[in-house]
């Protein structure tokens, strides 16, 4: 399928909206108004706006550590992301969540995770429930080179694939599994050579590319909802920061850092639109400018909502239990 | 009246709920066409089809992860652990995924799972088959943990905890799915967090979960010949746990004995023993005493796995210890 106009406006914009957000991260932790981990996506949007550019509002999606651009992309609130970052009761999961368990099963994002290989056979579960119920709704399984070492990953594939759930799994390959280089962590050069193993099809693509990454994915998400089974996609990316903030980033070079620069995903989208006529500079101008004020508004309630009431912290254990308060 | 074995009224309760309520799937390894390793899905199979009584690969990971995911999403899975060892390979799922995902997206996910799993010794399967492993996820707030130990019990908490929407832990006794019992007519659920008196009596509790309620009747059976009278308490649930009922037995009695298959250290009879002595400290006239397996794995040969595991005649002499 062609990508319209407003398509490719729409993903720029969210690609543009992730950036920001990160950026704004970056400042706010940095000035510690952030508490905990986080993970930022800076380089890796192409992936999230890509793939769920693909799927439709009523599919599913499992996250990762590194989940803020998955969560926008999917069509997650910037205020209540925001929010939960700082902790407060309004966030997403009245503060009890933070950056690494945003979740909004609404909007079909089964979560953020905070364990590595945590989303392969949950989301297989997701497929599994939309084949019985009857439904088409597909999930997409975000996750990690790392992540592919994990058993999980050989678990969840192989349930996915003899029993053909719609289920498509993207790998963005950022090169690293936390310090460790993926020359260092496994032996392959493309995980998705991996999918032989399962009996399904497997394909690497520029994950910097936000186009390449659309095509892969809706290509796999029509096999997924024609009961075709499950893909494995390889987004090879960088990621621009660290694997969490405050890494001294001490495993990798500056000359491999500076070539990544040079594919950063959004300027090469801007060029291609701006070439093709889509977008003027002026219009890219103003999607920037829409971001960061999106983006200071979000901050702006999340710097002057309350903080969670203290008792609020015995609820939402389970549906009908509130445990006891400390007395 | 009808009898069946803790087994059959554990696949009644399976079949009925499954009747209820289209969401509800059963899913393990060998659950299909073999009918379960110990027999319990029995004929599910050819009622349901393979689609809702579903064979896995030998995946834990990925058996009750799926049932997370499948949960979250609508569905009610009860999944099957062939032995409760095996739950050491999805603890991440289980302890991480399932236990806490509600709280951590703040109240607006839920996992309505049952993980159903054999527990116990006597088959000398050795220590990676026979272990009793209840504690561990009663120390996870998020779930609950149901420990059944006769068939009617069974059936009415197999069936509470299907319909309820949290993750659950049901832990049957691979020596009791053999074992027969009355089913009343008008048995239906069997609400989690009641415990039932097995046994009254006036000097002194015994609270016994499982297999050992057995052992505890029998014991009390025989100490009822010497004149004293043991009041057996079985909490089927272990979390929730009625503390009322046990509280107001050991009021009554003054002593307390905590059997377990389980071994002593760090098992659940520690958490009893602490919830009597910090609520009811007063009424006591000896101090508790915990029963249960020697803080040993489960030996493989037969003699030495009788050994190791409580028996009658444990209890016996820890009654008498707290009564003398």
């Amino acid at each position: 399928m062609e990508l319209s106009k407003e398509q490719l406006i729409e993903m720029y914009k969210k690609m543009v909206q992730i950036r920001k957000f990160e950026e704004r991260v970056v400042k706010l932790f940095a000035d510690g108004k952030i508490p905990g981990f986080v993970h930022l996506y800076i380089g890796e949007e192409a992936i999230a706006v890509g793939a769920c550019s693909a799927i439709e509002p009523k599919d599913y999606i499992t996250s990762t550590h590194r989940g803020h651009g998955h969560l926008i992309a999917k069509g997650g609130k910037i205020d209540l992301m925001m929010a939960e970052i700082l902790g407060k009761a309004t966030g997403y999961c009245k503060g009890k969540g933070g950056s690494m368990h945003i979740a909004d099963v609404d909007l079909g994002i089964l979560g953020a995770n905070g364990i590595v290989g945590g989303g392969f056979t949950i989301a297989a579960g997701a497929g599994l429930s939309a084949k019985m119920r009857g439904t088409d709704q597909v999930t997409l399984c975000f996750f990690g080179d790392g992540a592919s070492n994990q058993t999980t990953f050989h678990e969840g594939i192989n349930m996915a694939s003899i029993w053909n759930l719609p289920v498509v799994f993207i790998c963005e390959n950022n090169q690293y599994g936390i310090s460790l280089h993926q020359s260092r962590h496994q032996r392959v050069a493309d995980v998705s050579d991996r999918a032989v193993a399962y009996g399904i099809p497997g394909v690497t693509v520029d994950g910097n590319d936000v186009v390449a990454v659309y095509e892969a994915v809706n290509e796999a998400v029509k096999r997924a909802r024609n009961g075709e089974g499950p893909t494995l996609i390889e987004c090879k990316t960088y990621r621009h920061r660290g694997h969490f903030e405050g890494d001294p980033v001490v495993y990798r070079s500056e000359n491999e850092f500076n070539e990544w620069l040079k594919k950063d995903p959004i300027p090469r989208f801007e060029e291609k639109l701006t070439e093709m006529g889509v977008l003027s500079k002026k219009e890219v101008d103003e999607i920037n400018e829409w971001a960061v004020k999106i983006i200071d508004e979000a901050v702006e309630f999340a710097l002057n909502s309350p903080e969670p009431e203290l008792e609020s912290a015995v609820r939402d254990v389970y549906t009908d239990i509130i445990e006891e308060v400390r007395k | 009246m009808r009898s069946l074995t803790y087994a059959e009224a554990i696949r009644e309760a399976l079949k009925e709920e499954m009747e209820n309520d289209n969401r509800v799937f059963v899913m393990g390894e060998d659950v299909g066409k073999f009918g379960g390793c110990f027999g319990v899905t029995g004929n599910l199979w050819e009622l349901f089809g393979e689609e809702r009584v579903r064979d896995t690969p030998i995946s834990e990971t990925a058996i009750i992860g799926a049932s997370v995911g499948a949960a979250a999403t609508g569905m009610r899975p009860v999944p099957e652990i062939m032995f409760a060892d095996f739950l050491t390979v999805c603890m991440d799922q289980l302890v991480n995924q399932a236990a806490k995902i509600r709280y951590m997206f703040g109240g607006k996910a839920k996992i309505p799972m049952t993980v159903r799993v054999p527990v116990g010794a006597g088959l000398s399967a050795a220590a990676q088959h026979s272990q009793s492993l209840e504690a561990w996820f009663t120390h996870v707030p998020g779930l609950k943990v149901v420990m059944p130990s006769t068939p009617s019990d069974a059936k009415g908490l197999l069936k509470a905890a299907i319909r309820d929407d949290n993750p659950t832990m049901f832990f049957e006794h691979k020596i009791l799915y053999s074992i027969k019992g009355e089913i009343p007519d008008d048995l239906d659920i069997i609400p989690l967090g009641k415990a039932d008196i097995k046994r009254e009596g006036k000097d002194v509790t015994v609270v016994a979960t499982s297999l050992m309620v057995y052992k505890a009747l029998e014991a009390a059976e025989q100490l009822e010949k010497e004149g004293i009278s043991v009041e057996v308490v079985d909490p089927r649930t272990l979390f929730p746990l009625d503390e009322d009922t046990i509280l107001e037995s050991v009021k009554k009695t003054h002593k307390a004995v905590i059997v377990h298959e389980a071994c002593v250290r760090g098992g659940f009879g520690g958490e009893i023993a602490a919830v009597i002595t910090e609520k009811a400290f007063d009424y006591l006239d000896a101090p508790i005493k915990r029963v249960g397996a020697l803080n040993v794995p489960i030996p493989f040969n037969g003699k030495l796995e009788n050994y190791v595991i409580p028996g009658t005649e444990d209890i016996i002499k820890a009654v008498k210890a707290v009564t003398e």
